[in-house]
């Protein structure tokens, strides 16, 4: 099997896809000549031209709207909205209108679309630049919700996402792009959307986590392990629709459940898992649902010491661990 | 820009109509008016009974709301004129519009049937574009190529932006149009749309109903400039003005503006003027902010009575036709209510349905959740 960085795993996705289906087309901020600005879709306006690979304007609403117009009349199109922080100007369009057109039209018309966003802070990059806003989308029925943490779920999931008939949301972690290498299988591959995977197998406590907090929460049970706490690590993968059975099979097999995720902690997406954990495996548990999660401040600050303060790390994690399995 | 119509002398017309306006050119023996236009009188029939057959069913459906029958009335009135001259170059099932809540005839004109729009306003289970989901008005059919409308106004220009580079991708010939009110044009989404359009030279025609009035607002406090197509020239795109009363200067600069975009020439404005003859929708009552004598000045832009009177000065409407097509479009109405009324309502079992492709990619409800089967809690 080749050995694949994150990005190279999505622009492989993509380049796969627009081989095998004239449909689909990409259209954002810079993905053109220059190839995005993490160059994600680097080649492929050399390869499919400029009707295929669509420079926009500064205009992301106009991204998304003109994508779901697109779609109605039968093309896939991949809209890149160049950092998950400038998604808003979008959610008018994302969430009255891609989410709600299969339903509100009561299966007449579909748009089958993928908003790709790189999401998610560690990378100096401040409050505009940092954002994990799968929060806002996870509560909206409609739309799915995607965010690998390998390179082999990276490609095969966006696979999957652009084959999908409903639009969905692509959250990749932007100190992923560069930062992990894995295997990523030749040939024909997707990674079904909707399912879950336990990450490393314990009986003491589940970690559930998506995205680059898999890696985290992985690095932190391997420390806690040292001092006999057996922790089960859940990558989540798709956070909607939501793998429920592989969530509450470990929690109920290891009686506590602490969730680990970026964004800030109010009203988080680990809120809902923390619901879901309480009402639905509440005789299984033996210990307070637990959420590890961002300061509850408005955004990620830029200084590298505030910015260290705000994320999580695998020591604030192993600590929440600790915590946790002592109760 | 090109600037005619009800300010800019009404006599006139636009695209070059002589026999608009109010009805003071025309005459000549039968088909004179048709074949100015390249239409057969038999069109220009067809056209006065779509305007009609909206209005009657729009009137229709206040009876409905005020007698308890209906919660809900979103109307076109005064509008018809407008829509069914620019909707009318459009080629049915093939070219695309992306509507507003007042598209009552643009819709008729595009295909939807008196009983389309009825289950629509009735929101039974068989309404063609929601299924009964829907706010009455919120028209869409996906055979006729009827964007769903939806109630966040302005987003559906960028819809049509999509659906005509789609278009041009696939080499489809299609026309992407566009449609809402001066209101509306004031949102962002319009000027992305307009600015994307126009960079692409897309197949897209972007009409505006301006009825002066966005809900309350009058238009001298929701724009900046006197027209809307005055903001075309920002784009680098044509821009009429037409008098919506002028059903036949609709016509001609929608005919221009389609054939342009199907030419490959990009896309244009339309700017209709036109009259808001109800409150915005049955929850308003516009007297609070509209005085009498400019709602009496607003019924003298009725459409309907305006090309009623054209046509019959051209010799293509007499009284025995025009009792005929009365009696049809009444016998149509009824109908249609009858029929929708009489249709079941949506089964609340399948609330859930459509919320994605694969009903299982939706999340089970928990255990306890009343929509589970008891023994599986």
């Amino acid at each position: 099997m080749a050995v694949r960085t994150f990005i190279e795993a999505i622009r492989e996705g993509m380049a796969d896809e627009m081989r095998r289906d004239p449909s689909v087309v990409v259209l954002g901020e810079d993905v053109g000549r220059k190839g995005g600005v993490f160059l994600a879709t680097d080649g492929l306006w050399a390869e499919f031209g400029d009707e295929r690979v669509i420079d926009t304007p500064l205009t992301e609403s106009q991204i998304v709207g003109t994508s779901v117009g697109a779609a109605l009349n039968g093309l896939r199109p991949i809209a890149e909205i160049q950092f998950a922080d400038f998604i808003f100007p979008a959610f008018n369009q994302i969430v009255s209108e891609a989410a709600r057109m299969r339903y509100r039209t009561a299966g007449g018309v579909a748009v089958p679309m993928v908003i790709r966003a790189p999401y998610g802070g560690g990378v100096h990059g401040a409050l505009y630049h940092s954002q994990s806003v799968e929060a806002f989308f996870t509560h909206v029925p409609g739309i799915k919700t995607v965010v690998p943490s390998t390179p082999h779920d990276a490609k095969g999931l966006l696979r999957a996402a652009i084959r999908d008939e409903d639009p969905v949301l692509f959250l990749e972690h932007k100190k992923l792009y560069r930062s992990v290498r894995g295997e990523v299988p030749e040939g024909e591959y997707t990674v079904p959307l909707g399912q879950a995977v336990v990450r490393r197998a314990g009986r003491r406590l589940t970690v559930v986590a998506y995205g680059l907090m898999v890696h985290y929460a992985l690095e932190a049970a391997e420390r806690v392990a040292d001092e006999g706490i057996d922790c089960e690590v859940v990558d989540l993968r798709t956070l909607r629709p939501l793998d429920r059975e592989t969530l509450l099979g470990s929690v109920r097999k290891t009686g506590k459940c602490l969730v680990a995720y970026e964004d800030n902690k109010f009203g988080g997406y680990g809120a809902e898992i923390a619901a879901i954990v309480a009402e639905e495996a509440f005789d299984y548990l033996d210990g307070p649902v637990s959420r590890i999660a961002g300061p509850d401040t408005p955004a990620m600050p830029y200084n590298l010491a505030l910015e260290d303060w705000f994320m999580l790390s695998p020591g604030k994690i192993a600590d929440a661990i600790r915590r946790l399995a002592a109760y | 820009m090109t600037v005619t119509g009800r300010d800019g002398g009404s006599a006139a017309g636009g695209g070059g109509s002589r026999g608009g306006g109010s009805a003071a050119g025309g005459g000549g023996p039968a088909g004179r008016l048709a074949a100015a236009h390249g239409l057969a009188d038999a069109d220009l029939l067809a056209m006065y009974r779509t305007m009609a057959l909206a209005r009657a069913l729009d009137e229709r459906m206040w009876v409905l709301n005020r007698s308890g029958r209906a919660p809900f009335v979103i109307s076109g009135q005064g509008h018809e004129g407008a829509q069914v001259g620019i909707a009318w170059p459009l080629r049915r099932d093939h070219d695309w519009v992306a509507p507003f809540y007042r598209s009552i005839a643009t819709c008729l004109v595009v295909g939807m049937t008196p009983r389309d729009l009825m289950l629509a306003q009735f929101a039974r289970a068989s309404d063609p574009g929601s299924g009964g989901r829907q706010m009455p008005g919120h028209y869409g059919h996906p055979g006729h190529h009827v964007v769903s409308v939806s109630s966040p106004v302005a987003t559906q220009i960028l819809h049509a932006t999509g659906i005509a580079l789609a278009s041009r991708i696939r080499g489809l010939d299609q026309v992407a149009m566009a449609i809402m009110g001066e209101g509306s044009s004031n949102q962002g989404d319009v000027h992305e749309a307009l600015n994307f359009a126009a960079i692409h030279r897309l197949p897209f025609v972007f009409v505006v109903e301006n009825n002066g009035y966005a809900i309350s607002v009058p238009a001298e406090r929701e724009l900046s400039v006197r027209d809307v197509a005055q903001r075309a020239a920002g784009y680098g795109i044509p821009g009429v003005v037409v008098d919506g009363t002028d059903v036949l200067a609709c016509y001609a600069a929608a005919r221009e503006a389609v054939a342009r975009a199907r030419r490959g020439d990009g896309p244009s404005l339309i700017e209709a003027k036109v009259t808001r003859l109800t409150g915005h929708s049955s929850d308003d009552q516009q007297t609070k902010y509209r005085s009498a004598s400019e709602l009496a000045e607003g019924r003298t832009h009725d459409p309907l009575p305006i090309f009623r009177a054209q046509l019959r000065e051209a010799g293509v409407l007499d009284e025995i036709t025009e009792l005929e097509l009365g009696g049809e479009i009444a016998v149509a109405v009824d109908d249609a209510t009858a029929f929708a009324e009489s249709e079941p309502d949506p089964d609340p079992a399948t609330g859930t349905d459509h919320v994605f492709a694969d009903p299982l990619a939706g999340e089970a409800p928990p255990p306890w959740h009343p929509s589970r089967p008891q023994e599986a809690v």
